[in-house]
Order: C-alpha cells, then sequence, then structure tokens
C-alpha cells in the first residue's frame, strides 16, 4: 500500500484534491443533465405516476407557438444583451480619467449592478408605467402618445432588454476599467509618437491590450442572456400572452408554476435550451484549450 | 461508584418518563398548513384554532403560514414530504390533482357522522370526486360587477339588468369620459371573471361546466357567440386602455379616482375599494346582467376547503376539527372576520351591505360555478386566459385563439 502510494503519489494527488469538486460536480451538474433528458421521455405532474411518451413531448414542442415566440426571444437576447459590452466600455473609457472624486462616480456606475434584479424590474416597471410613469410623462410633454411597453408585444422583449442592460454595462464597465489599469502606456507613448490618435488609437493600440476584459465581457454577457429570467417574470411574467417568454421562463412555467406542472414537457424545453446552450459552451472550451496550448 | 451509578439509572427513568411524557403530548399535536396570509384570513383561522384549543384542551395546534402565492407551489412539497395533518384548498378541479395522486384523504364519515350532506349541500357537489368527499369547505363569495354609485347618478343611469342597457349604460359613461369597466389583465384570472359572466350569461351554466371539462370544442358556435358579444364590449371601448399592464390593485386606482366606473370582480375588492376612500353612497354592487333571456342566472362563488392530506400523522383530532369548522356557528364567525359567505345554511351571513346582496343573489341560484382557473384543468385555464387577455387587445385575432384553445384541449382532456 505504502510503497503504491510512494510510486504513485505525484500522479494520485492532483485526483484526490480534485476529487470533492468532481463529486459535486458530477452530483448537481451533469447527474440533473441527464435526468432532465431522461424526465423529457415522460408525462409527469411531478405527484403521480410516470406514463413513457417517447419523442411526443419534442413532437410537441416543434408545434407549439409559444416555443418558437420563447426561442425567437432568446435569440433577441443574446443579439442586443451584446450592446452592454461595447457601452461598458465607453463608459470605462470615459470614466478612465483622474478628476477629483472619480470614484465615487465610478462607484455610483457601477450601482446598478449591486442592487437585486428584482429592484432593476420594479424599477423599470414604473418607469415604463402606462400612466404616471416616468418614460410617458417625458414622451408625453413633448407631445407624443403613451407607449404601454410592458403590454405591447410589439415592445415587450426589448422593453426588459433596456431594463437588463442598465445592470450589465455597469458589469462590462468594472471589467474594463479593471482591463485599462494594465494598459501599457508605454506603448501609448509609442504610438502617440507614430502618429496615433483617437479612434486609430483606441482600435489599435488600446483594444488589443483589452483582449482579455473583451473575453470575459462577452462570457458573462452571453451567459446574463440566457440567464434573463428575473426580470421577465418581475416585469411581465412573461405576457402578455406569453409574447415575452423566453425558453428558460417557458420551462419555468410549463413545469413549476401554477397552472404548469408538466414536468416531461418542461424538461424537453430544458433539454433544448442546454443543446443551445452547448453549442456556445463548446466553443469557449475550444478557444481555452488552444489558449492554454499556446495557440 | 455506587452513587454514580444509581444517578445513572435515575436520569434514565426520568428520560424515559419524559420521552413518555411528550409522545404522549404528541398524540393531540394538530399541524395545520393555510395560505390565509392576508390579515383578515389570518386572524379568522387563529379565532377559529383558538376556539377548537378550548373546545379541546387536549389539542395542540400548530398553524402554519404560508405566502398566498408561494402556497400554491409548496402544497406539493408538503403534501409528498413532511405532510401537516390538515392543509387549505379550493374546491372543484383544483382539488383533482391532488386526489387522483392519492394524497388527499376522503372524509365522508366526517360529513356522515355531523350530518353535513344536509348543513353545507350548497358545496357537495363541487367537493365529490369519484363519489367521495375531499375535504370541508368553509368559506365562498360572490362575484358580480362592483360599480360607482355616483358616476351611475351623474350620468342618469340605472342600474343595467339585460344587455341592452349594460351596453347603453357604457355609451354613455364613454360619452361622458368615463372608461366603463376597470381591469388589469397582467396576472391574467381577471380576464377569466370576464370570461366566466359572458358565456354562463349566453350560453347558460350547463354549457359553460361542459367546456370547461372539455366537453365540448373551442371553436363549437356558441363559443363563437359568447366571444362577439365580449367584442361588442371590446369595440365600445369598455375596458381599461393598457390592462395588460395591470395587475387587478392597480386597476383599482381608476375607478377610486372616478376615470372608471364598473368593476367586475370579487367580493375582495370591497375591502380595498372602502380602504382607498369609497364610501357607502359611492359603491355599489350588482348582477352580472342578462344577456340571453329565459336562461338561468348562475353564478361564480370560488370556495375556500380544508383537507388532511393521505400522510397525516394525526387523522383523528384533524377530523374533530373538519367537523368543528364545519359547525353553523364557526362558520358564522369565522366568515364575519373574513368578510365572505358562510357554506352552512343554518349560519348567518354578516350585515354588510354587499355580504346581504351576495347572499341574496347566490340563495337564489343552485347553478353555482368555482371560477374559470378551478372548473378547468390549470393546462387548460393557463392557455385559456392567456387566450383571453390576447383577445382583448386583438379582437380580430379570435379565430387564431379559439382554435389554439382547441388544441390544448384536444390534448389536455385525453
Amino acid at each position: 500500500m505504502r510503497a503504491f502510494w510512494k510510486a504513485n503519489q505525484l500522479k494520485l494527488a492532483p485526483w484526490l484534491f480534485l476529487a470533492p469538486g468532481i463529486f459535486m460536480f458530477a452530483l448537481y451538474v451533469i447527474l440533473p443533465v441527464f435526468q432532465s433528458l431522461d424526465i423529457s421521455f415522460y408525462a409527469w405532474d411531478g405527484l403521480g405516476e410516470k406514463e413513457y411518451v417517447g419523442l411526443d413531448n419534442y413532437v410537441e414542442l416543434m408545434d407549439d407557438e409559444a416555443f418558437y415566440t420563447a426561442l425567437q426571444n432568446n435569440i433577441i437576447w443574446l443579439v442586443l444583451y451584446m450592446l452592454a459590452v461595447p457601452a461598458g466600455l465607453f463608459v470605462a473609457l470615459f470614466l478612465n480619467q483622474t478628476v477629483r472624486g472619480i470614484r465615487i462616480y465610478k462607484s455610483l456606475f457601477f450601482f446598478p449592478f449591486v442592487i437585486s434584479q428584482v429592484v432593476v424590474g420594479l424599477v423599470f416597471s414604473w418607469f415604463y408605467d402606462p400612466t404616471n410613469g416616468l418614460m410617458n410623462v417625458l414622451l408625453n410633454a413633448i407631445g407624443f402618445d403613451s407607449i404601454a411597453v410592458l403590454a405591447d408585444e410589439r415592445f415587450v422583449t426589448y422593453g426588459i432588454i433596456v431594463a437588463g442592460l442598465w445592470p450589465q454595462t455597469a458589469y462590462c464597465m468594472i471589467l474594463y476599467l479593471t482591463g485599462l489599469n494594465s494598459v501599457d502606456p508605454e506603448q501609448i507613448e509609442a504610438g502617440r509618437l507614430d502618429n496615433a490618435k483617437g479612434w486609430r488609437m483606441l482600435w489599435y493600440i488600446i483594444l488589443p491590450q483589452l483582449r482579455p476584459a473583451t473575453f470575459i465581457a462577452v462570457v458573462v454577457t452571453v451567459i446574463g442572456a440566457l440567464r434573463s429570467f428575473d426580470l421577465i417574470s418581475i416585469m411581465t411574467s412573461g405576457g402578455p400572452w406569453g409574447s415575452s417568454r423566453v425558453l428558460a421562463y417557458y420551462m419555468y412555467e410549463q413545469a413549476f408554476s401554477e397552472y404548469g406542472f408538466r414536468m416531461g414537457y418542461g424538461a424537453a424545453i430544458a433539454v433544448v435550451l442546454f443543446l443551445i446552450m452547448m453549442v456556445y459552451i463548446a466553443g469557449f472550451l475550444y478557444k481555452m484549450y488552444r489558449d492554454e496550448r499556446g495557440h | 461508584m455506587k452513587n454514580k451509578n444509581n444517578l445513572f439509572k435515575q436520569s434514565l427513568a426520568t428520560l424515559a418518563l419524559a420521552t413518555l411524557f411528550s409522545s404522549s403530548a404528541f398524540a393531540g399535536k394538530l399541524v395545520i398548513n393555510t395560505d390565509t396570509s392576508d390579515p383578515a384570513p389570518k386572524k379568522a383561522f387563529e379565532d377559529v384554532i383558538s376556539g377548537f384549543e378550548a373546545e379541546n384542551p387536549d389539542v395542540q395546534v400548530t398553524l402554519n403560514l404560508f405566502d398566498h402565492e408561494g402556497y400554491k407551489t409548496s402544497i406539493r412539497n408538503f403534501l409528498t414530504a413532511e405532510a401537516p395533518d390538515l392543509a387549505t384548498w379550493y374546491a372543484g378541479n383544483r382539488m383533482l390533482p391532488y386526489v387522483n395522486a392519492g394524497l388527499f384523504e376522503p372524509v365522508d364519515d366526517v360529513w356522515e357522522e355531523n350530518g353535513l350532506n344536509k348543513s353545507l349541500a350548497s358545496a357537495a357537489a363541487s367537493m365529490t370526486i369519484d363519489g367521495k368527499k375531499w375535504g370541508v369547505p368553509y368559506t365562498y363569495y360572490q362575484w358580480g360587477v362592483y360599480y360607482r354609485k355616483d358616476l351611475f347618478a351623474a350620468n342618469d343611469i340605472a342600474v343595467p339588468t339585460n344587455w341592452a342597457e349594460f351596453k347603453a349604460a357604457g355609451a354613455k359613461l364613454t360619452a361622458a369620459g368615463i372608461t366603463p369597466i376597470t381591469i388589469g389583465t397582467k396576472y391574467l384570472w381577471t380576464a377569466a371573471g370576464v370570461f366566466d359572466y359572458l358565456n354562463l350569461r349566453t350560453n347558460g351554466y350547463d354549457f359553460h361546466m361542459a367546456l370547461t371539462k372539455g366537453e365540448v370544442s373551442w371553436t363549437d358556435e356558441r363559443v363563437v357567440n359568447t366571444m362577439n358579444n365580449w367584442k361588442e364590449l371590446v369595440d365600445a371601448g369598455f375596458f381599461l386602455e393598457n390592462h395588460a399592464a395591470y395587475s387587478w390593485q392597480e386597476a383599482l386606482a381608476p375607478m377610486v379616482q372616478g376615470k372608471a366606473a364598473m368593476y367586475v370582480m370579487g367580493n375582495f375588492a370591497v375591502a380595498p375599494l372602502r380602504d382607498a376612500g369609497l364610501t357607502k353612497d359611492q359603491l355599489g354592487f350588482f348582477q352580472f346582467p342578462e344577456i340571453t333571456p329565459g336562461i338561468e342566472m348562475a353564478e361564480d362563488a370560488p370556495t375556500d376547503t380544508l383537507h388532511i392530506p393521505a400522510n397525516a400523522k394525526n387523522k383523528v383530532d384533524a377530523k374533530k376539527f373538519l367537523a368543528y369548522l364545519a359547525r353553523a356557528d364557526v362558520q358564522t364567525q369565522m366568515n364575519e372576520t373574513l368578510g365572505q359567505l358562510p357554506i352552512n345554511s343554518a349560519s348567518v351571513a354578516g350585515d354588510d351591505e354587499f355580504l346581504q346582496a351576495g347572499f341574496k343573489m347566490l340563495s337564489k341560484t343552485s347553478q353555482v360555478a368555482q371560477f374559470f382557473d378551478r372548473d378547468a384543468p390549470a393546462e387548460m385555464a393557463k392557455a385559456g386566459m392567456e387566450g383571453f387577455q390576447e383577445f382583448m387587445v386583438k379582437p380580430e385575432r379570435l379565430a387564431t385563439i379559439l382554435k389554439r384553445l382547441e388544441k390544448v384541449r384536444n390534448r389536455v382532456y385525453k
């Protein structure tokens, strides 16, 4: 035993240290993935007997308008949420100066990310309120009609995304602010000598040095877009008539909400959402792998 | 050493005694889970419990209060995992999943032994599934039209009793710049109240129940008739603008401010309207007017109930409690606090004018619906209410909506 340990200590030790993490990950992440896949083949209300229905849940999903609405909204979220990255960059550039009290301004800009998403959702619901909301008061003041953003199927998803961009921009900003701290002043100096300024300076000198920050900002923003759940739940509950649902919310509604408890169908939606995320996660892992091998 | 041993024995004996004592105390322990998180229901339940404890000193009741909305999901967990001895729920189809899953205990013996078949007869049908009774109802409340008396008077409108008068009243109100009906459909169910009444009045109780039971197609001509009546109201600008952005509480505001005149609602709307300052001379109630002449005027009157979970530990005392809760005097007192109507026929309804109006209205009919989301199974209810909300904003999509509901019906009621 002892001899075996001596001979293989170097090989075994990392695994021993990894074991608790691997165990937790397997139990709480990997296993549920397969359990969801399993449940998606059944019709089950969470209480009674499970009934095996094969691919029926998926067939139904393919013919479900609500599913396509949710899918479309997910894509809109993914695309528009990306605006948080450039917006965060510009706020960071703007705040990256040495003025008296700049730390206070920085923390104020970071504030929306610190408060809970629920509060953000409430604040924006009031902002959009058709009768007393600030937005419509302003619109009326300059002579436009009120827009009931959250009650109109054309605007509702965009309205929620704007609410989501507020904290997400702050998040990206803080990532870029730390990134800007490590920008090499000598390179800027060298750029100046070569007559680079303004946009060219930003594009060719600053941005390349901010690549790690950009990468993290994109990652957290994609995750944020796919997790968009709390804002929808608070601001519209998926309405009006389901037009602001995303897949995560639809899954929750089908599986766990007051009128739901179709565990199989909810699981099928979860599997589809997982596959969509998988495309992105695979790309992310590939990049990590490539970077670690040094290209 | 000897001494120590004695001490040990002694403490062991004490321990044994203590265990014995506590287990005998356990026999009289009764756990009740309720969703009565609002002040009035909370007090009503606490009063019932202290009354019960006074009459049964050997039983000790523990009350677990749940948030009203959260309760709807937690009940599934605690019924299967850590079941209480009693739990509140709703009558009608809403309890079907738990009955089917064997999580509720039939309580026919409580009904038999206490003569409830007679005293609670009005709610017997909505408590029966597969020929068995699954709980005891303790309160219900009427739905109808709450209206601003002063606005009606100022615009020279009498309380409408039929469809033509109702539409005429709305026309007068819109001409005066007042929204006839306030409503907030953000959480969908309020639209179902309007649908219930339009359908009950257009096609009658039997058709409405057949529809919610899934026996009739949603594309049926009679459903279309109901929806066309609704469309008349929508087209005439009856409903509050942007209603999909508001909850039912937010929709109270226009009525309080005098910008809207009517609200199709349950009696629970009275308390907040009074709190907001509407006086006796301003707030009134009338029965939803007749649409198709000659059809019996059925009503929506949701019933709240108490059940024994199948996994309850103390079913003996739980049944005692149900019997106590069903008693006429208990229901009288409880509903006085709740501001609702007692089920027991020997009980007295509170002397509040709206309770009396509701009591009078409901005693005239035996056709009592529970409410759309309690009569129809959950999935159908959800799809239906979403469809109603969409219809109220986009009435031109009627055909698409009904086709979608029909698709859901074919799936839900297999």
